[in-house]
């Protein structure tokens, strides 16, 4: 019995002995930057990475989008990434506050809020007015950026909101609407923009005075520096300026 | 010649089993029970009062224990028949009805909520003749209770089917040999034999309800009072107030913690296994 659990020993320790430095050679390590964004940024970013791929070859963009305050929430236990880009300068502010994010942020995109209809408008909305009464309005909850930009702009066109639901991230109520399930729901343009046919789109008067502004910042111990540094040029290059342009968002 | 008596030897302790087994035992106790001690050193006990007693948190504790009454009810009244019928009815087809009674125990909840959403929304396919009836489930407290129900029958039917088969049919064949017709029999000889196992599978579909999460999301949406649920509650302070998060997750964990000890059954001695 002995012998065999120390043969079987000496085969898993061997297997692990390969295992390591194999793994360093077959695999050429290609540099890689690690992109932290906001979910809305999806799209975006990961054109941009190609974008970047290109102009740094050799080099691979891996991304995780999350809601913002996840994503701080994992750099604060110490995930490893080299850029952080939030959906508002709130989440940003407490990613600086703990130390996580080296130097200024600074803003590349903002984005406004949208009312969104599923096609042809069952309900009959015609912005954010009293044809909302009656309707089923889903909106995002005020924990999240894009709750807290449709509470302030409730507050200035001077209409109160009675939702249905407040969901906890701006896909979950793009998907209600589109799946007919809500009469109508409030986010961003850009997600508008980007579900395209399968929901209508009402404007909002004084949408444009609510303004999300999205910073992006360089970690305080990224693993590529100038990888990093470089990201957030593009970002605020004109590259960046065209792909967040024609996804709808605004630049600076 | 048998050992003296002055002292147990730790193969009695460990049941006869080898030594090394205590090994990975601890260690499975360990990845459950570390995660949740971290968990609860973070809880801030000086606010633990003015978090747990806030508007939020009541609405949300409330409407939970609410609800995940509810659909236990609902999963008791349906789920009972159901187990008996599974066990010993020889309809046919009731492998294959046993199996999708029992797939919300593998589905992962967003899945349950979706095949929810997609039969009783709006535009699913119940959901066109219940507009027509004036009913609109979904966003309502009831699309929670449904939820809940969908994913708690099949604990309920698991305890109380595996009961039911061990007991066997002797004490209702003799009660019925003495002249009990079939309703006085089920009433008076195998629901209260089933009691223990009904207790415990009430226990576990209460639980589940009260932890259930993707499915009320998904199906029912998020609002306080109505549809947040504690769990929902949880998932949205995590955004903005982790303190919070972390004060609610400790009422659930201690609720769960005591649904779970009392389901636990002495050793020696009571009716099942």
């Amino acid at each position: 019995m002995t012998r065999r659990l120390a043969l079987a020993a000496v085969v898993v320790l061997g297997l692990a002995a390969c295992g390591g430095p194999d793994a360093g050679t077959a695999a050429e390590p290609e540099e890689r930057l690690t992109v932290l964004a906001a979910a809305s940024l999806r799209d975006v970013f990961e054109d941009l990475g190609e974008v970047f791929t290109e102009q740094h070859p050799g080099t691979e963009v891996a991304f995780s989008f999350a809601g913002s305050s996840d994503l701080v929430a994992q750099l604060d236990a110490g995930a490893t990434a080299d850029v952080l880009a939030t959906a508002d300068e709130a989440t940003m502010g407490r990613a600086l506050a703990s130390g996580t994010i080296a130097g200024q942020p600074q803003a590349f995109a903002h984005n406004t809020l949208t009312l969104v209809v599923p096609s042809g408008n069952p309900a009959g909305v015609s912005g954010l007015d009293a044809s909302l009464a009656g309707v089923d309005l889903v909106v995002c909850a005020p924990q999240v950026p894009c709750g807290a930009a449709t509470v302030a702009l409730a507050d200035l066109v001077g209409v109160a909101l009675s939702p249905v639901s407040e969901e906890g991230s701006v896909t979950d109520v793009l998907g209600k609407v589109r799946s007919g399930q809500a009469d109508a729901g409030l986010v961003y343009a850009t997600d508008a923009a980007a579900a395209g046919d399968a929901v209508e789109t009402v404007a909002v008067a004084r949408a444009d005075e609510v303004v999300n502004s999205y910073p992006v910042a360089v970690t305080a111990d990224p693993a590529e520096p100038d990888l990093a540094a470089a990201w957030v040029d593009l970002v605020l290059g004109p590259e960046g300026r065209q792909v967040l342009g024609d996804a709808g968002f605004g630049t600076p | 010649m048998t050992p003296p008596r002055t002292a147990r030897p730790v193969g009695d302790l460990t049941g006869g089993l080898p030594r090394w087994v205590l090994v990975p035992a601890a260690v499975g106790v360990l990845l459950i029970a570390l995660p949740v001690l971290g968990m609860v050193l973070r809880v801030p006990w000086g606010e633990l009062p003015a978090l747990l007693t806030s508007e939020a948190s009541l609405a949300a504790l409330g409407l939970s224990l609410r609800t995940s009454a509810a659909a236990t009810l609902l999963a008791v009244v349906l789920g009972v028949p159901l187990a008996l019928v599974l066990a010993w009815s020889r309809l046919p087809g009731a492998r294959v009805v046993r199996t999708v009674v029992l797939l919300p125990l593998v589905l992962p909840p967003v899945v349950s909520g979706l095949a929810l959403l997609t039969t009783f929304g709006r535009r699913g396919l119940l959901g066109q003749q219940l507009e027509v009836l004036g009913i609109d489930i979904a966003f309502s407290t009831t699309a929670v209770v449904l939820a809940q129900a969908f994913v708690a029958l099949p604990f309920l039917v698991i305890s109380v089917e595996g009961a039911v088969r061990t007991a066997g049919r002797r004490h209702e064949v003799v009660a019925a040999t003495l002249g009990a017709r079939p309703t006085t029999v089920l009433r008076r000889v195998t629901l209260p034999l089933l009691a223990p196992a009904l207790g415990s599978g009430i226990a576990l579909a209460f639980a589940r309800c009260l932890g259930e999460f993707g499915a009320t999301l998904t199906f029912a949406g998020s609002l306080q009072g109505v549809t947040r649920t504690l769990p929902l509650e949880i998932y949205l302070q995590r955004e903005t107030d982790p303190d919070a998060a972390i004060a609610l997750s400790l009422v659930l964990v201690v609720v769960a913690a005591g649904i779970v000890l009392l389901t636990q059954r002495p050793r020696r001695g009571g009716t099942g296994s």
